[in-house]
């Protein structure tokens, strides 16, 4: 109380202590009080664009609350006369230039505008309205977003999470005045830049602009029709998030209700990418530890997010040998159900079987149509669900998901460690792989599994680094998230300054725990925490904690794969890669 | 510290005894405006001739002077030599010949050449005589028009870097401070923000790298004084910044200038690369400790990077647009640097504040605005052209002293001052000695300067129109306000000018004016309104005339214009058929014609074309 760093200011009459607070927003929230935002967005710098967060300060006029630094015995009003004018001009504004077809528009519901117009009760539309010929082409070209210019607001937070995030800026401004757009460089389609899929500029958006291609009713129609056997596999972070549609706290695990819902939905069987989390890391530790011996193709790059191996191959196909081989969790585990299912479950064949893959992630969809990634003229996974069009298939099945009762994956290949669980937040692979490693190096286990260096999912944590002692080896890890960051390690590796042997990068700032296909968290930074949170409790509570002691994966090598790195294991479990060229996405092999 | 400075006087004295063996100078003004009458060619047509002159005057010499902008460019070309007291206005290439043989040989002054006075249609022989310059205090502007801007000697001779090597002698950056905080000059750029107070809150930040940012990046149509001085006077610019440099511990600075001003880009770099090689900028200026370097951007032609964190945005190579302050460019400007960044007409008065004194610049000017302004002065007047006079000169001084009363003897009706962001003022305002806080608390502001006259015959909607039509393209299109606001206010406006307005209008225009003023997020968008609140403050009655009446008082409107045929006085030539693009009136050979209102554009080409005056526009 008496820190010398706690100041005080006055909100509508309240007086509220703060720290470090970064703007008079949170300051304003801290004391229990919402002001309306479009563009602020915690983890993007400060905007001030939308002026719907404006304030009366006494002395000081209309601040956008964003972009002010709160300082010791200001006197805000958030309330006034003055800024409800301006925030309902705003709106009215807005409206006048927006397409109002909310009934039919995927934001409907989660839509910020649609939830202000509400609030503020605008009713009476007194400039005109936009008109027929002013509308704008939506540009569907991109194989996971939609982009539709007659529902964009400019708040500028697409562009913002493109260029800080992945240090891409595929989005960007263009014109001036009302005349203003946000598009992709030179007016060129989503499909012709070099977007790498990861969605964050759809998790950020307020409106209808920026949407995922759904793919739900393909789904539907997969699990109605009776020729069909629909399996099914969820990455880690999406139980500790899908539970945030039904009402239930961010961190939450669902997990158990997520199998009975799928069971309920009407799916045969229900698996768990977590499984095949394990089996990447008993991959990739392998190669790890073959390249670490050999000294070749270090650092080792983790290949696990989609959106960061489009990256390399688009801008840097000259490190692509640094990259692991190891196709992701998600890439294992379709190709795996595929050949084994039908040795063990009757009815069960290759042609009849449809991979059904609910993701945090946008980038999966497109990963999962990679060529690379067909066999025998078939994608291995078949439909790829973010987490957030998962939650609507519940919803719209009727399903009371919050009172379900939990239940369990089908076996053999449910089961999993908390090394695989951790895999959802940023830091969780490397230091899944390590527990693995540790033991292939010196068939010992880690005294302590918990490797808190490379924990953490918030904005100061998008860079980490750690070095362990396996047994006289030191192995230097560094772990990052969002592209920016790990564009800074492609420089050092090329500078020759890196010191690290390998490198884990989430294009996602924190991770999938934070990923753009999971329900929309941009306006509280604490939500990909908590998740990440539920992860590490998980973790933390379960017996088997590593990959290699996982009785399913250890099944697996004994009756199918024999060991990492064996023939049937390269075939069905590691993948190529090749340079992409820069500057179109024409090369994908099909469009979702 | 001050190991061995340069004497400068001595430098002075040298440059001095230079220029007076040029002989006789004949300053022919090469400001953009002359040059596109013509200047250039008359320059060289006078070098032509000069080389066989043997003068009858005292002097066995001529040297032919380019020099910066004069000001009164409507009458360019203008050829001053002060020798012979004489200004010559608009001179063409023909006239030159006759200027070297009847007046510099002969000393037979030229009198069609002279200026004539507007009220007494009398010859003006010498510049002070004129009622254009007669009531102007040239300080900003003093050298323009007086040196040849491309010539550091020429600049030193009229006390360039005098004022930097005395702030370098002095060595205390405080007491720099100090003077421009007792000086009392303010912002030229707009915002009217004490000069000193800057300063003195970006030297807070002193310690690390900071930079010196100078606005040139004028925007204001019409408003033309920075590029004036960037032409006529860059050396005053230049040490004026390097005031600011050594005031506030910035070794660095950027000059952010249009790419339409081609001219003043390149005086501006011979300006820099003069000085540096001589030692008045640059590494250890001056024999001092003190070095700083100037890098000059050029802009894009975005209004908005006139604001000053557009501006900044702009030099880092980001798209210009806003920042919201706090934080202010003093705490966290260019690259994140402190950055003091001032006007340049601002930054002119700095060495002449520190030459002459803070007291005899706050001894000019009104409580809380002093010293000298510039305006560029436009629209029906007699006399147009770059003006400068001392803060709380009224309107009335300006528009029917300096400007010589409103052309063709019509009825002055308003000014738009302060340019698309400012406001109009009226007959009643006439008589209000014009400073910052008069001029804001009459609707409008002082801007940049751009001062247009109107008369009678303009149209008060159409005007608000325009400048909304401005603001709208030019605004960056980043806060709601700003962006959807105008556009909105610029829709109101095009339908009353058309004739469609409603009364309901005027409210929802007036409201959404407000909201913008109090919303939008820089000074663009915050000033945007005012042309609309202020006519609709001043002349309701002509918005009301075009809603309700659908009558345009003015005539200009040219949706509520009726152009009609006097039976009575055509005679059925067909001339007026013929001429009509859009084939809207008919009849016969010798008999009256009849325009058929709907098909009618109201362009006027027939009225232009009939000979017997039969038709008429209401």
């Amino acid at each position: 109380m008496n820190d010398v760093n706690t100041k005080k200011l006055t909100v509508n009459g309240k007086e509220v202590e703060f720290t470090n607070e970064p703007n008079l927003l949170e300051v304003i929230k801290k004391a229990g009080f919402s002001v309306p935002t479009f563009c602020y967005r915690p983890d993007l710098t400060q905007y001030g664009a939308c002026r719907m967060c404006v304030v009366e300060i006494e002395g000081r006029g209309i601040q956008s609350s964003c972009t002010m630094p709160p300082e010791a015995g200001l006197i805000v009003h958030t309330n006034t006369a003055r800024v409800r004018r301006i925030r309902k001009t705003v709106l009215e504004l807005l409206l006048a230039n927006h397409d109002r077809e909310c009934t039919t528009c995927e934001k409907s519901g989660s839509c910020e505008l649609q939830q202000y117009a509400e609030e503020y009760g605008i009713k009476n539309l007194k400039y005109a309205q936009k008109a027929e010929k002013d509308y704008l082409p939506i540009d569907d070209t991109n194989p996971v977003l939609i982009r539709d210019p007659n529902k964009c607001i400019l708040c500028g937070a697409c562009v913002r999470a493109c260029a800080e995030f992945q240090g891409h800026a595929v989005l960007g401004f263009a014109n001036r005045g009302s005349k203003t757009l946000v598009q992709p460089m030179a007016g060129k389609h989503l499909s012709d830049v070099d977007c790498v899929f990861c969605g964050q500029c759809q998790a950020v958006c307020p409106t209808g602009a920026l949407t995922i291609n759904s793919e739900v009713e393909k789904a539907w129609k997969m699990i109605n029709n009776p020729d069909k056997k629909v399996v099914v596999q969820m990455a880690p972070s999406v139980r500790v998030a899908l539970g945030e549609v039904f009402g239930l706290k961010p961190g939450e695990n669902v997990i158990g209700k997520i199998y009975a819902a799928l069971r309920e939905i009407g799916v045969d069987l229900v698996f768990d990418t977590n499984f095949s989390a394990d089996l990447t890391i008993m991959e990739e530790a392998n190669e790890f530890v073959q390249r670490l011996t050999k000294g070749e193709n270090l650092p080792l790059f983790t290949s696990c997010c989609p959106a960061w191996v489009r990256y390399l191959e688009t801008q840097h196909p000259d490190m692509l040998n640094h990259l692991s081989s190891c196709k992701s969790p998600q890439g294992m585990l379709s190709p795996v159900l595929k050949e084994l299912l039908p040795k063990t479950f009757p009815g069960y064949t290759k042609d009849n079987i449809v991979v059904l893959s609910i993701m945090p992630c946008t980038a999966k969809k497109v990963e999962a149509k990679r060529v690379e990634l067909m066999k025998d003229g078939k994608f291995e996974t078949d439909i790829v669900l973010t987490t957030k069009e998962f939650g609507r298939m519940i919803k719209s099945a009727g399903i009371d998901f919050a009172a379900l009762e939990p239940q369990k994956a089908d076996s053999p290949f449910g089961g999993y460690s908390g090394a695989g669980t951790i895999f959802g937040a940023s830091g969780g692979v490397a230091e899944a792989a390590v527990r693995t490693a540790y033991n292939m190096v010196t068939d010992e286990e880690l005294t302590s599994l918990d490797i808190k260096p490379m924990r953490g999912v918030d904005k100061n944590s998008r860079s980490k680094q750690a070095t362990l002692d396996i047994k006289g080896i030191p192995v230097t890890v560094r772990v990052v998230s969002t592209l920016k960051e790990a564009e800074k390690c492609i420089q050092e590796i090329k500078k020759g300054t890196a010191e690290f042997q390998i490198l884990e990068v989430m294009a996602c700032p924190g991770g999938c725990v934070n990923g753009g296909g999971q329900p929309t968290s941009c306006n509280d930074s604490s939500i990909k925490e908590e998740r990440a949170e539920g992860l590490y409790l998980e973790d933390a509570n379960l017996q088997v904690r590593c990959s290699h002691k996982n009785p399913d994966i250890q099944r697996l090598y004994k009756e199918h794969l024999d060991k990492p790195g064996s023939h049937l294991a390269h075939q069905l479990l590691h993948t190529t890669y090749s340079d992409k060229k820069k500057g179109s996405y024409k090369d994908f092999s099909g469009c979702v | 510290m001050t190991t061995a400075l340069i004497n400068i006087k001595s430098e002075q004295e040298k440059v001095k005894e230079a220029i007076k063996a040029q002989g006789l100078r004949v300053l022919v003004c090469a400001g953009t405006g002359c040059v596109a009458n013509g200047s250039l060619k008359v320059i060289e047509k006078f070098k032509e001739l000069g080389v066989n002159v043997r003068p009858m005057t005292q002097q066995d010499k001529v040297t032919i002077v380019p020099t910066g902008c004069h000001g009164f460019c409507e009458q360019g070309v203008l050829v001053v030599i002060p020798e012979l007291d004489v200004t010559y206005v608009k001179v063409h290439v023909e006239d030159v010949e006759e200027i070297v043989e009847s007046h510099i040989k002969n000393g037979k002054p030229v009198e069609r050449l002279l200026y004539v006075d507007p009220k007494t249609h009398k010859h003006v022989f010498r510049n002070e005589e004129i009622n254009f310059y007669a009531k102007q205090t040239r300080t900003t502007l003093a050298n323009c028009g007086e040196i040849n801007a491309e010539s550091l000697d020429e600049a030193l001779a009229v006390r360039a870097y005098e004022a930097l090597h005395k702030v370098l002698e002095q060595n205390n950056p405080e007491a720099v401070i100090e003077e421009i905080e007792k000086s009392g000059l303010r912002g030229r750029g707009g915002g009217g923000f004490p000069t000193g107070k800057k300063w003195r809150f970006t030297a807070a930040n002193r310690g690390g790298k900071s930079y010196v940012v100078c606005n040139g990046d004028e925007g204001d149509p019409g408003a033309f004084m920075d590029r004036s001085v960037m032409e006529g006077d860059p050396h005053k610019l230049l040490e004026g910044m390097a005031i600011a440099g050594f005031a506030i511990g910035a070794d660095e600075a950027y000059i952010y200038v249009r790419a339409e001003y081609p001219l003043a880009i390149h005086r501006l770099k011979v300006a820099i690369a003069e000085a540096e090689q001589r030692g008045y900028l640059g590494q250890n200026i001056m024999g001092s400790d003190f070095s700083f370097t100037i890098h000059i951007k050029e802009g894009a032609g975005a209004f908005v990077c006139g604001e000053e964190t557009a501006l900044i945005a702009s030099i880092e190579g980001e798209r210009g647009m806003p920042r919201p302050k706090p934080p202010f460019p003093a705490n966290k400007g260019l690259f994140g640097r402190p950055t003091l960044i001032n006007n340049v007409e601002t930054l002119a008065n700095v060495s002449t504040i520190i030459l002459k004194g803070a007291e005899w610049f706050s001894s000019m000017g009104t409580e809380r605005s002093k010293g000298t302004k510039t305006f560029a002065l436009t629209g029906e007047v007699n006399n147009t052209g770059l003006i400068e006079v001392p803060m709380g000169t009224t309107l009335r001084e300006i528009v029917f002293d300096i400007g010589g009363g409103i052309r063709n003897g019509k009825k002055f009706k308003a000014v738009q001052i302060g340019g698309p962001s400012g406001g109009c003022l009226t007959e009643e305002h006439l008589d209000l000695p014009m400073d910052y806080d008069n001029l804001i608390a009459a609707g409008a502001m002082v801007g940049s300067g751009g001062l247009v006259v109107m008369n009678e015959d303009t149209c008060i909607v159409e005007v608000a129109r325009f400048f909304m039509n401005f603001t709208q393209n030019e605004s960056c299109g980043k806060c709601v306000p700003c962006r959807e606001g105008t556009k909105n206010m610029l829709k109101i406006l095009e339908r009353i000018v058309r004739g469609e307005g409603k009364m309901e209008d005027l409210d929802t225009i007036e409201e959404l004016a407000l909201a913008v003023k109090d919303g939008s997020l820089c000074g663009l968008g915050k000033t945007a309104p005012n042309p609309v609140l202020s006519t609709l403050k001043y002349f309701k009655n002509e918005y009301i005339a075009h809603i309700k009446d659908k009558k345009c008082p003015a005539g200009v409107c040219t949706a509520m214009k009726t152009i009609t045929i006097d039976p009575e006085l055509c005679k059925g030539c067909t001339k007026c058929a013929r001429t009509c693009p859009v084939g809207a009136i008919e009849g016969t050979i010798k008999n009256p014609h009849k325009i058929d209102q709907n098909k009618c554009i109201k362009c006027g080409a027939c009225m232009n074309s009939c000979p017997f005056k039969a038709i008429k526009q209401s």
